[in-house]
């Protein structure tokens, strides 16, 4: 597409112009996470010097250490990780069963729940969050686990995205496995699954991803800090420990890492996932 | 994958477990606390659970910023600790809520702790329709703290006792130190500065028994433009508390010589400014309209408060008493700055010589508790969105006192519906 | 096949979802419509007794109220400019790293993707320190260009840009994979014979990319949107709501009102009056995009 007029020599360079705008918007983009992790690096009281730092006059782990030491990061963490694995779990069993259902299991009723479901993508979250959380008041699951997860164990946006990948599954494999005498869960469980594993793994870092990241409702639903998932654990600090600059930057890391390294590890199920699912239009 | 998920039910059955509390034949009792008194306390406990084995008192920190929505969340989600310290303007709400449990009984029958061993003032911020609902833990109230060299270069070598000499010691320092520096940082985004202001003047802030605003009447008019005019001269730069960085490097430096705040602050100061800058600060009682007696200032403080729906109150009972006791009390002060509540404490040869602590003394003997409207704490934050909009936004006295009155009006209507109701029962 | 077993199979797959759905997401929403028309507050929360069916009282107070219309406004700033320099910058983005002569191309995705799957909170907190006017990164380097130290966080004209700003930039790598696919879609065939018919750069990219890429474009825009609406933890998280109340965005007012006042009535009514726009607003997109010739 941008196949230069000039011959070789002005393909040559645009191929550097392309790469320098390349170079330049990567630098601007990843800067702000760099000095993150290099101000967390830093010694006390040297993020907020001035003309400001960008790189730590000498490394110091000292506010990794406190954190984890004085400010319990570990158990944030943990609640973190167990709150955002389970409803992973959660969201990859229910979703992917009602996918499949809507997509090639054929009952009364199917087109009106797929509606009233598309309608429920258009209400924003936020409206449900004050009854919510009184009726998990009334169910004694404030400030639990459980109540952490309930928002995302079963999404209108994941059965959807299910649904549109089963779609494409051929009836026959279904039907063949049928004729074989499989029941419906059997032909579910041992064909189908293995069968859309691309979409379950996106499913997967989609859910992982936002129940990590999410802020409003775990800071609603969880009052006692033992229970504190990190981004509320973060904001929590901050709210104590705005002069601490280093201190809140490596907060920052250590809540932000896990996410980026899954990412990398698993981008090409991510992308391919969000690409495909453009493709509707 | 699909072995992920054929560990999902022992994940669940986990998470059960996790969430059920541990049962067992010790105590377990939470208290929650606030800013750097909740980081302090946790070190008073070890004492208090030797001397009751068995009781594992758990401490938990929340920043003033979110303390009070966590509260009310806590309320409304049924997830209260056992005691925690409450902010005595926050103490009518609560007991509007029905969510503090009445402490008269208790008291009577506890020798130690009695109406008189705490500062009237004081006193009276714990009692809501003649009953008590909480133990004063320290005190808290506003006044100067600033750089007596400062002060002293500027013409000033005592501190300003009526308005008109603060507002020409001020200009003085400010005419003294140039731009870049002023004389007094009083952030637009917190309200205790206007209303103490406003209570000097003598404004009660709000009328009738607390169903409307009161704050377009001619006091707070007064105090109000007093307050704009410190902005307005540049005696006092426009910022809020989050914009300063540090400010205790800032004093330091002399960008400010004086301060509105409170007796943590004491600590603070002595922890963070070198020891070369020690003899250079001090506190004074605030100004007033016409002199020392009308520089009033406003009760405030923390009390211990237990809940109704804790399944501890005898346990929660004794650590109030505990945290109560003067040695406590001492104590606490020595490591937060905070000021015992406690009379008796102040006796103590430490507090009575701290030259910095006398101030705050002699401001105690004139405080004027606040509004005791569960609404407080809503109307608070309006105050300082006008103040705001006022030193920033460049909206005119007489409009934003109007628009203040009209919206606390209409937040004091849910009040007055009750009000009226409960008159006609 | 055996129809009987199927439908019954089809319901017992979707009814634990839709349990959990209908439980947890569409009754709350019925909830949240009753509650909207109750005067339901932190004294109801106290004593049932204590609340009483207003009909449409919480909106018409919500029309009278300064910080309502404060909200609306500042969360329309937000959207209508953060959302197409969004759009744009994905565009570009896009471009640049479909382009043919693109090597590293799976380096670049991945850096200008990275910003999207970082934690807001933990990112707003970082931003917070950048936009600092003294010790901040971003004023020191405006500076070496003789740019004067501009208070981000604490001007009102440059707070909501500085969140645009940081919004822009956590979320333009998700449009611009989005764009790439629908760049790859684009039969090459379409540029070979514009190309025989000797168009330049300029006018393949009107002619072909732009109409090839409309529904892409009215897919993003939408998704963007909507999500732009839903602005909450950065201005929770760097200015709560301020400077002079500049920053305050509608979740961030219904939040207020509802888990800091515990005004459960009038919190509700925001929230549906945040629907309502979105829905509105979205219905207004898709027209206007879809009668473009």
């Amino acid at each position: 597409m941008k196949a230069g007029r000039g011959g070789r020599g002005g393909r040559r360079i645009q191929e550097v112009l392309l790469h320098l705008a390349l170079l330049a918007g990567a630098v601007a983009t990843l800067v702000p996470m760099v000095w993150m992790v290099s101000a967390s690096l830093m010694p006390t009281g040297q993020a907020n010097s001035y003309p400001p730092r960008f790189f730590p006059s000498h490394i110091t782990f000292e506010h990794y250490a406190e954190l984890f030491t004085h400010l319990s990061l570990g158990r944030y963490i943990f609640n973190s990780t167990l709150v955002a694995v389970s409803a992973t779990l959660c969201s990859l069993l229910f979703n992917s069963m009602a996918g499949y259902a809507l997509a090639k299991l054929h009952f009364r009723g199917r087109g009106p729940v797929y509606r009233i479901l598309l309608a429920g993508l258009v209400v924003p979250a936020q409206v449900t969050m004050l009854p919510l959380f009184l009726l998990l008041r009334a169910m004694g699951l404030v400030n639990t686990y459980v109540g952490a997860i309930v928002p995302a164990m079963a999404t209108i946006f994941g059965i959807f995205l299910i649904r549109q990948y089963a779609l494409s599954i051929p009836d026959d494999l279904l039907d063949a496995a049928r004729l074989d005498g499989a029941s419906e869960f059997r032909v579910y469980w041992s064909v189908v699954l293995p069968t859309m594993r691309p979409v379950l793994a996106t499913l997967a870092i989609f859910t992982f991803l936002s129940t990590w990241n999410d802020f409003l409702w775990p800071l609603v639903v969880l009052s006692n800090d033992a229970r504190y998932t990190l981004p509320v654990a973060l904001a929590n600090l901050v709210g104590e420990h705005a002069q601490d600059t280093e201190l809140m930057m490596a907060g920052s890391v250590l809540t932000v890492l896990p996410v980026v390294v899954l990412f990398m590890l698993l981008q090409r199920h991510y992308v391919e996932g969000i690409m495909a699912g453009s493709a509707k239009g | 994958m699909t072995a992920a998920l054929k560990s999902l039910p022992l994940l669940l059955a986990l998470t059960a477990c996790h969430s059920a509390s541990a049962a067992g034949k010790d105590t377990d009792i939470e208290f929650w606390a606030f800013g750097r008194e909740g980081e302090v306390l946790q070190t008073l406990m070890p004492e208090f659970e030797r001397e009751h084995p068995g009781v594992h008192v758990r401490v938990q920190q929340i920043p003033w910023t979110a303390a009070h929505e966590k509260l009310l969340t806590a309320y409304v989600g049924n997830a209260m600790p056992d005691l925690a310290q409450l902010g005595n303007t926050w103490i009518p709400e609560f007991v509007a809520l029905n969510a503090l449990l009445p402490l008269d009984s208790l008291d009577s029958s506890s020798p130690d702790v009695s109406e008189s061993s705490f500062f009237p003032g004081i006193w009276r911020t714990n009692l809501v329709t003649g009953r008590l609902y909480g133990i004063p833990w320290y005190v808290d109230t506003r006044l100067l703290f600033y750089r007596k060299d400062l002060l002293a270069q500027a013409g000033y070598p005592q501190p300003p006792i009526t308005w008109a000499q603060w507002r020409d010691a001020m200009r003085a320092v400010k005419a003294r130190g140039g731009s870049g520096r002023y004389a007094i940082f009083a952030p637009f985004n917190e309200w205790n500065v206007p209303v103490i202001l406003g209570l000097q003047a003598g404004s009660p802030l709000l009328k009738d028994d607390g169903r409307y605003g009161a704050f377009g009447e001619p006091p707070f008019r007064r105090a109000f433009d007093l307050y704009l005019d410190w902005y307005r001269s540049g005696v006092a730069p426009v910022l809020g508390i989050n914009d300063v960085g540090n400010i205790y490097q800032e004093f330091e430096r002399g960008t400010y010589a004086m301060w509105i705040t409170g007796p943590w602050n004491i600590g603070e100061f002595r922890r963070r400014l070198p020891r070369e800058m020690q003899d250079k600060w001090g506190t004074a009682p605030l100004p007033g309209p016409e002199g020392a007696a009308s520089g009033v200032s406003m009760a405030g403080g923390s009390s211990v408060v237990l809940f109704r729906r804790s399944h501890h109150h005898a346990v929660a009972w004794q650590l109030a008493e505990y945290l109560a006791r003067p040695e406590q009390q001492l104590r606490f002060y020595r490591l937060t700055g905070d000021l015992p509540a406690r009379t008796e404490a102040w006796r103590d040869s430490a507090l009575a010589a701290d030259p910095a602590a006398h101030a705050f003394w002699e401001q105690l003997q004139r405080v004027v508790p606040l509004p005791q409207v569960p609404e407080w704490e809503l109307i608070a934050t309006r105050v300082f969105d006008y103040a705001e909009q006022a030193v920033r936004g460049g909206m005119s006295t007489d409009t934003a006192l109007a628009r203040l009155d009209r919206e606390v009006d209409q937040i004091l209507a849910r009040r007055r519906w009750l009000l009226s109701r409960a008159g006609t029962r | 096949m055996n129809d009987a077993r199927t439908a019954r199979a089809g319901w017992l797959f979707v009814a634990p979802a839709l349990t959990l759905i209908g439980v947890f997401f569409f009754l709350p929403v019925v909830a949240s419509l009753v509650l909207s028309l109750t005067n339901f507050d932190i004294y109801a929360v106290a004593d049932p007794r204590n609340a009483q069916l207003v009909g449409l009282r919480n909106y018409r107070d919500l029309v009278n109220a300064p910080l309502f219309w404060t909200a609306l406004r500042n969360t329309f700033y937000f959207v209508l400019v953060g959302a197409p320099l969004s759009v744009v910058a994905a565009l570009g983005a896009a471009l640049l790293v479909n382009a043919k002569l693109t090597r590293f191309k799976g380096f670049f995705r991945t850096a200008y993707f990275a910003p999207y799957v970082t934690t807001i909170v933990a990112i707003a907190i970082v931003w917070k320190y950048l936009y600092h006017p003294r010790y901040g990164l971003l004023n020191a380097v405006l500076g070496t260009v003789g740019i004067g130290p501009i208070d981000w966080l604490g001007d009102a004209r440059w707070a909501m840009p500085a969140i645009i700003l940081l919004a822009v930039w956590r979320n333009f790598g998700y449009n611009m994979l989005i764009f790439v696919a629908g760049l790859q879609r684009i039969p090459a065939q379409l540029y070979e014979a514009a190309e025989l018919d000797g168009a330049g750069w300029w006018a393949r990219f009107r002619h072909i990319t732009l109409p090839q890429l409309a529904p892409t474009f009215l897919f993003v825009g939408i998704i963007t949107a909507i999500g732009y609406f839903q602005l909450f933890p950065e201005p929770y998280v760097m200015t709560q709501g301020g400077p002079l109340k500049s920053t305050l965005s509608m979740v961030l007012y219904m939040y207020e009102e509802g888990f800091r006042w515990w005004r459960l009535g009038s919190a509700a009514a925001i929230a549906f009056v945040l629907f309502a726009v979105i829905l509105v607003f979205t219905l207004v997109q898709v027209k206007i995009q879809r009668e473009e010739p």
